[in-house]
């Protein structure tokens, strides 16, 4: 599927706060007093470039974190607060200059066309580096914080009962992404002509109203910001089962998705691919990349202290939807090859801790894989599609 | 006793989309790729300016049906752009234009207060409205709000936002790894708001920013927009740059403070001015001439003769005289999307004054929109530009000025090489930063320094 060689996979860092762990702040490396200035960003971000990672993502909400799966937990013992995710890699965007800087935004509560303008904005100032990562919310307390709308409380996600609402979610999201991408597709490139002589800026023939009109909510359009210079900047989500998964294949560049070994990785692939099929991207590009929680350290022993240690900080085991891997950056790269033969083309690590484990994968994961000839040894593309092997789309309004 | 000098405010507006903006000039870069942004940014940060102003609108402008293509057309997204110029300026204010009518305050206040943290208190919001459901089309409200309330709304929009950037009060986060206490108050940020336009409730997620808010600025002059300023504002964007006009308009304004219980120094007048600078005033005002034909075509003087008659005149010779036929004054409007087509009331009686100023002065169509709309506010060397900017600001005509470069992006470059430095040695300017926040800058206190005032008194 991509042009990268089979061997090579990408790797992406997902940003969250301290890290991953909920104890993740009380380590030495965490710097919790600075998680709301740029300076804390700036590094992480850095860090990851210096390991030449494909993109980090960075974790939002329109409410506070919580330990509960809908409702707020008033838990003091935890990082609480964020700041906007998309502006975090506006802040950074100008201080890197390779890697890919993916924030996310939530659809439900959130109007398409000001974060498509704001994503081609990131693109912009990143000179091509930038993406989404969609998400959904049915949290009620986030509704009430727009008041706009109330949503069913659902038991879980995937529980029968709460299909429809689920559904309808995911179902916005997709209408979501259509109109992002239609209005980055609003500006053929060459609209903006400056020609002096007939005194148009602008040819508006290649200017286009997007007219789309869906159960949530209808635009018009064209965005007021002209095309980004990726053309189409990278969408992307987190998957756990069918309704998702076939939002990312019929919207997105890359899906994060959470097997625990290599045959669920290959089901799930399958079953992305075969949503593809359906959707009629057969032909078309699209990542699968497996999300997997890391505690790295040089010898596993080392790793499996930290984690123990962090869990009994913690007051609980820490549970998650991705799998949870302990142990050497060594060992890692044996558990990402064999995924990666199972079909999947990367990885996003959730480092457990940001301060410890980032610094990990970049100065012993990294190396390691290199040495493997399986990750690449210097960027080779100026572009965050060019990183993953994407080429620039053609525009969807443009005379063919 | 002489009254002492007041210190003089400047501001930086990037150039935009109005016909201010000349884009077929040699010199006139990109108004999107981000290295105009910075090289605009870096200009006013080296000439000490207190902030960069980015202006907004929500859908491109359109004119008889179609977008109108004879300006400047498009524009990157504010919030993005000014948390990437946080990146390379230090000490620089940030003002964004956002829209009170198609955003919500939880998502707002969360903007502005992340973009504060991140610039380390550099954030400006200039609160704006929206007046039609042709932006509304859009966004998932569409145009639903009836003029008479779009100021309801923005006052109520502003509000809601300040209790939830007050929902946090700056000594919550305890991050004690040792005791393990990350949050003093588990009930941080708690809000509720019930009112005629946001009934919401909850926990706002961004801890309180270096400024406690964003300063807030105003541009509206009507009377409700005044009364807004006065009660709400920190600062007034307003349009008001000449002398007499100034003068009424500071005095106004400033003496409505009082019955908010504020000083007269807790509401900036910064009126935004366009300026030509030459070697000699001569040669200034040969080159404001020129500037001022660049910015209005004839093309573009028939399109802004439309604003006003609310007819196709494209027929008219924009060189020669201005219709006989009157204004249309129906309820639609020809342009859509365009602020200034409500600065015209009264149509009819424009029409007629403008038809005589026309006959008077033997001007073409052409003639009569550069006379009446274009003139540049600052004409002259660098010298009489310093000197009468300070006049103007001694005078009570103003606190500073906006300025409104006509080149993207190199417009401001002379002004700060020439026109800076002799304001600083006529002791009216800063030659140094003082203070890291906005707020330093404007001269303006910290919001909780404000609620202790108002407490102790």
């Amino acid at each position: 599927m991509s042009s990268t060689p089979l061997s090579s996979l990408h790797l992406a860092v997902a940003l969250d706060g301290t890290g991953w762990h909920p104890a993740s702040w009380r380590e030495p490396e965490a710097r919790p007093r600075e998680l709301f200035t740029a300076g804390y960003w700036a590094d992480l971000v850095a860090e990851a470039e210096r390991g030449l990672l494909d993109l980090v993502t960075i974790e939002d909400g329109l409410g506070p974190q919580s330990s509960h799966f809908l409702d707020p937990d008033e838990r003091t013992d935890q990082v609480r607060g964020r700041l906007d995710a998309v502006l975090i890699a506006s802040r950074v965007a100008p201080l890197t200059r390779h890697i890919g800087l993916v924030p996310t935004v939530v659809s439900t509560h959130t109007e398409p066309f000001h974060i498509s303008k704001a994503i081609a904005t990131l693109d912009y100032v990143s000179a091509g580096r930038a993406g989404l990562r969609v998400q959904i919310t049915a949290r009620p307390n986030e509704a009430a914080h727009f008041g706009r709308r109330t949503i069913p409380r659902i038991e879980a996600y995937d529980h029968p009962d709460t299909r429809e609402v689920v559904a309808d979610l995911f179902d916005e999201a997709a209408d979501y992404v259509e109109v992002v991408r239609r209005l980055w597709d609003s500006w053929e490139d060459d609209a903006e002509i400056r020609d002096a002589a007939t005194g148009r800026f602008i040819d508006r023939d290649k200017l286009h109203y997007i007219d789309f009109e869906g159960r949530h909510f209808s635009v018009r359009g064209p965005s007021i910001t002209p095309r980004p210079p990726q053309g189409q900047p990278i969408v992307s989500a987190l998957a756990h089962q069918t309704v998702p998964y076939r939002l990312v294949s019929r919207q997105a560049d890359i899906g994060y998705v959470t097997p625990h070994d290599a045959e669920q990785a290959r089901a799930i692939v399958a079953e992305i691919r075969a949503e593809q099929e359906t959707a009629g991207r057969a032909g078309e590009p699209l990542h699968v990349f497996g999300d997997v929680v890391v505690f790295l350290d040089d010898d596993q022993a080392a790793a499996e202290d930290r984690r123990a240690r962090l869990d009994a900080l913690a007051g609980e085991p820490y549970t998650s939807d991705a799998r949870i891997f302990a142990g050497t950056p060594d060992q890692l790269a044996d558990v990402l090859q064999e995924l990666h033969t199972a079909g999947l083309t990367g990885f996003r690590l959730r480092p457990a801790v940001a301060g410890h484990d980032l610094p990990a994968i970049t100065r012993g994961l990294v190396p390691e894989l290199q040495r493997r000839g399986a990750f690449r040894r210097a960027y080779e593309a100026d572009t965050l599609r060019g990183l993953l092997g994407l080429a620039r789309p053609a525009n969807r309004y443009a005379a063919a | 006793m002489t009254k002492p000098l007041k210190q003089i405010h400047l501001a930086a507006h990037f150039p935009g989309v109005n016909n201010t903006t000349v884009w077929s000039d040699p010199k006139a870069g990109s108004h999107i790729e981000f290295s105009s942004f910075v090289h605009f940014a870096r200009t006013a940060e080296r000439a000490k300016f207190d902030f960069l102003f980015l202006a907004e609108g929500l859908r491109l402008r359109e004119q008889g049906g179609q977008i109108y293509d004879l300006d400047v057309v498009g524009r990157p997204d504010t919030f993005t752009v000014l948390a990437a110029l946080a990146a390379v300026t230090e000490h620089l204010g940030l003002t964004g234009t956002i829209n009170s009518t198609f955003n919500e305050p939880y998502e707002v206040a969360r903007q502005f207060a992340s973009l504060d943290h991140l610039s380390g208190g550099r954030t400006a919001w200039n609160v704006v409205t929206s007046w039609d459901a042709f932006t509304g089309e859009n966004f998932r409200r569409g145009g639903f709000l009836p003029q008479e309330e779009r100021y309801s709304r923005a006052k109520e929009f502003l509000a809601t936002a300040n209790e939830l950037f007050d929902s946090w009060h700056g000594d919550e986060i305890l991050a004690d790894q040792e005791s393990g206490s990350f949050l003093r108050d588990a009930k941080a940020g708690a809000f509720v708001h019930t009112g005629q336009h946001f009934d919401i409730h909850g926990q706002f997620n961004v801890p309180r920013s270096p400024q406690g808010r964003p300063v807030i600025f105003q541009a509206g002059d009507s009377e409700e927009g005044r009364e807004f300023a006065a009660s709400e504002a920190d600062a007034i964007f307003s349009r008001h740059a000449t002398l007499e006009a100034g003068q009424a308009f500071f005095t106004d304004v400033k003496k409505r403070l009082a019955k908010y219980g504020r000083h007269h120094d807790q509401l900036l007048i910064l009126p935004a001015a366009t300026f030509t600078l030459a070697d000699t005033d001569a040669e200034a005002e040969e080159l404001a001439k020129e500037v001022r034909r660049q910015q209005v075509s004839g093309a573009t003087a028939l399109k802004h003769l439309e604003f006003v008659w609310n007819r196709d005149l494209s027929s008219y010779d924009p060189d020669g005289p201005l219709p006989d036929i009157d204004p249309d004054v129906g309820d639609s409007h020809i342009s859509q999307g365009r602020a200034q087509v409500r600065m015209y009331r009264d149509p009819l009686a424009t029409a007629r004054e403008w038809r005589e100023l026309a006959a008077a002065n033997n001007w073409s169509i052409r003639d009569l929109v550069i006379e009446t709309g274009n003139r540049q506010n600052f004409i002259g060397s660098a010298e009489t530009i310093a000197r009468t900017i300070n006049e103007f600001v001694q005078a009570d005509a103003s606190d500073g000025f906006i300025l409104v470069p006509h080149l993207t992006p190199t417009g401001l470059d002379e002004f700060a090489d020439k026109v800076v430095p002799l304001l600083q040695e006529r002791g009216v300017f800063r030659t140094e930063y003082e203070g890291p926040t906005l707020r330093d800058h404007l001269g303006l206190a910290h919001p909780d320094d404000v609620r202790d005032q108002r407490a102790a008194s």
